[in-house]
């Protein structure tokens, strides 16, 4: 922090020679943001988004499944909680051999880390459901699959997302390293030249902002379609 | 709570079919244990009548029950609603069809109090208007403002109220049976005992085929037209009305399980109304005192002539001797209490007497009108002799083992 107040204040002194001295340059910055820095951030949101979309996608099947047929939970557990303790930048370079470098490779990697967290999240949301809700919706009628959407899976909807918000946040990190994939993303920005500090700063800023605002969104929906527990605790 | 007006709940009168139920030789047994959880269990519940299922735990009285909406399916036997099979339908059309209200109520905590209550009329594509006029029409019927009501959740509602919610939605789409497993059973003791008036009250109006599973023979006999008591192993020891259960249990278990105390909750059983009191010398002021004298002159001995106000309601206890003279008004009076209603059930009304450490109180009907004097006397008689105006015998013709 110190180091970079420094650089702050290089800039101020000595000005053009602010890029030349590798330093934190907000001028440089929003000049050539849109050539620098755009390209990278838009990659990276679609680097977060679709790995994100995918996973949850594929780890709502596998909970699904796990949750009618309890015997699937362990075997489920097991192997995506072994993607899960992969290292990162492990995976993204092992990968290449079959998926070759580009974005498939690393969405295809980025998807597997999201898969433990959705995968518990969904589960723990569905076995937390009152047993007593489940017999009275049961004794009035409902089918299994009526159960599942109108019952269960509503009340699983406060676990569903914070798995959501986890897996968003994660992945927005981990979507730095998708460089090593030649993904693209952020994390090219920061590599390109890991001295220039307007670059790691900036790719930084984006991250974290990118994950502050992805998951005030999530909170505002969460809030939207679960008013019975806003219900519940301003009693 | 807002009490219901009384235009919107004569609608509910409107409805009441009710269906009798009979289950027959029914069996129930679990793979891998040696004894069946229900044994033969065959029994007949007239329509609109309540058929209180209890005995100990792991009697099979819940599973007997579950067995009616298949919950839980049947090994051998059958069950007849109105002379269907159960296994005619689907489980699930099935189970619209029966009302189902169980201990630990299971509301949706997602969906509002209106929602809830609308989950079978929905399952049965009811459109919007007679679902929200049927919302409306239920909350009414169970004692709560459907203004206030409708839009909340059930976090927001205490126990009891929770439980009226429950039974709300069991009867949502009119169904001819309902079935009940301990509903009252989670809520404290004062609450509960309303809740179970209320039932009862309800039932008055709607008439339906009710399945009600307790261990507490105190409920059963509060609440059943008929009870089946079940011995382990799901056999069924005995069943009966409530009087016939206390006057002549079958055997000793029945007699166990019953209580020591039968004789006492027999009182439980008869209502004031159903037996004879003293009569009373009910004095108005401005009577002459040969108006007074004739009155006191017909009334039963030991009991002193009882001060009332222009519509029968009492005001105080006069002294015989003190009433001689000039016209009745003046003299001096004592306060009366307890005043027992006529509809109360013997029991309550010697826990009255008891607790105000009197002999006798005057009874009045549902207008506040003096009807007589209850006394210790009259419910120790009662208490000698068989009880009348209960039903008993006959009805255990329907109990087929």
């Amino acid at each position: 922090m110190i180091d970079l107040l420094a650089q702050v204040q290089t800039r101020q002194r000595t000005g053009e020679s602010c890029v030349a001295e590798d330093g934190f340059c907000p001028d440089y910055i929003v000049a050539n943001f849109s050539d620098r820095y755009l390209g990278p951030f838009l990659e990276h949101i679609v680097l977060t988004l679709v790995p994100v979309a995918i996973g949850f996608a594929v780890a709502f099947g596998l909970a699904l499944l796990a949750h009618r047929r309890g015997w699937l939970v362990g075997p489920f557990d097991g192997m995506t909680g072994f993607f899960y303790t992969i290292p990162s930048i492990a995976l993204f370079i092992l990968l290449l051999p079959f998926t070759g470098r580009g974005l498939v490779t690393g969405i295809f990697a980025l998807v597997l880390y999201t898969l433990y967290i959705f995968f518990r999240n969904f589960l723990t949301g569905l076995q937390n459901v009152p047993p007593e809700t489940k017999d009275a919706a049961r004794g009035v009628g409902l089918t299994e699959r009526q159960l599942l959407w109108r019952v269960e899976l509503p009340l699983a909807v406060p676990e569903i997302l914070a798995g959501l918000r986890i897996a968003t946040t994660t992945t927005v990190g981990l979507a730095a390293l998708a460089v090593f994939a030649g993904a693209g993303g952020l994390g090219t920005v920061i590599l390109r030249d890991t001295s220039f500090k307007s670059d790691v700063v900036t790719a930084s800023a984006l991250c974290i902002g990118l994950a502050v605002v992805l998951d005030l969104l999530i909170l505002a929906l969460q809030r939207a379609i679960t008013p019975w527990r806003r219900a519940a605790h301003g009693r | 709570m807002n009490a219901p007006k009384p235009a919107q709940k004569s609608t509910a009168r409107a409805e009441g079919k009710a269906a009798t139920l009979e289950l027959r030789n029914v069996t129930k047994r679990y793979p891998g244990q040696d004894r069946a959880a229900i044994e033969n269990l065959s029994l007949t519940v007239p329509a609109g009548e309540i058929c209180v299922l209890v005995g100990p735990s792991g009697c099979g009285k819940t599973t007997a029950m579950r067995m009616v909406n298949r919950m839980i399916d049947l090994t051998e036997g059958d069950i007849l609603l109105d002379g269907k099979s159960v296994t005619d339908r689907t489980p699930f059309e099935l189970r619209r069809e029966i009302g189902y209200a169980i201990q630990q109520i299971g509301l949706f905590p997602h969906q509002t109090i209106g929602g809830n209550i609308a989950t079978v009329p929905k399952l049965l594509g009811w459109d919007r208007a007679r679902i929200r006029a049927r919302i409306d029409e239920l909350l009414e019927l169970v004692q709560l403002d459907p203004d206030e009501m409708r839009d909340r959740y059930p976090a927001q509602l205490s126990g009891g109220q929770r439980q009226r919610i429950g039974v709300a939605r069991a009867l949502a789409a009119d169904p001819p049976l309902m079935l009940m497993d301990e509903p009252f059973g989670a809520i404290d003791p004062i609450n509960r005992d309303r809740l179970q008036n209320e039932f009862l009250r309800l039932q008055r109006d709607i008439r339906k085929t009710v399945v009600f599973v307790t261990h507490d023979i105190d409920e059963a006999i509060k609440m059943g037209d008929r009870i089946a008591v079940l011995k382990v192993g799901g056999k069924l020891a005995q069943y009966a009305t409530p009087a016939e259960l206390l006057m002549s249990p079958a055997d000793d278990f029945v007699k166990d399980f019953v209580g020591a105390d039968r004789a006492l909750k027999r009182l439980a059983l008869q209502r004031v109304e159903d037996i004879s009191l003293w009569s009373v010398a009910a004095l108005e002021e401005g009577d002459s005192i040969e108006e007074a004298r004739r009155k006191m002159a017909a009334a039963d001995v030991g009991v002193p002539p009882l001060l009332v106000d222009g519509d029968g309601r009492p005001l105080g206890w006069l002294d015989a001797r003190r009433v001689t003279e000039g016209r009745v008004g003046g003299q001096p009076r004592t306060k009366v209490e307890p005043i027992v209603d006529i509809q109360d059930v013997l029991r309550d009304a010697l826990a009255e007497l008891l607790e105000a450490e009197t002999q006798y109180a005057p009874v009045v009907d549902p207008g506040g009108r003096v009807v007589g004097v209850l006394s210790i006397e009259i419910i120790a008689e009662t208490l000698q002799q068989d009880p009348e105006g209960v039903a008993t015998g006959a009805d255990s013709a329907l109990a087929q083992t």
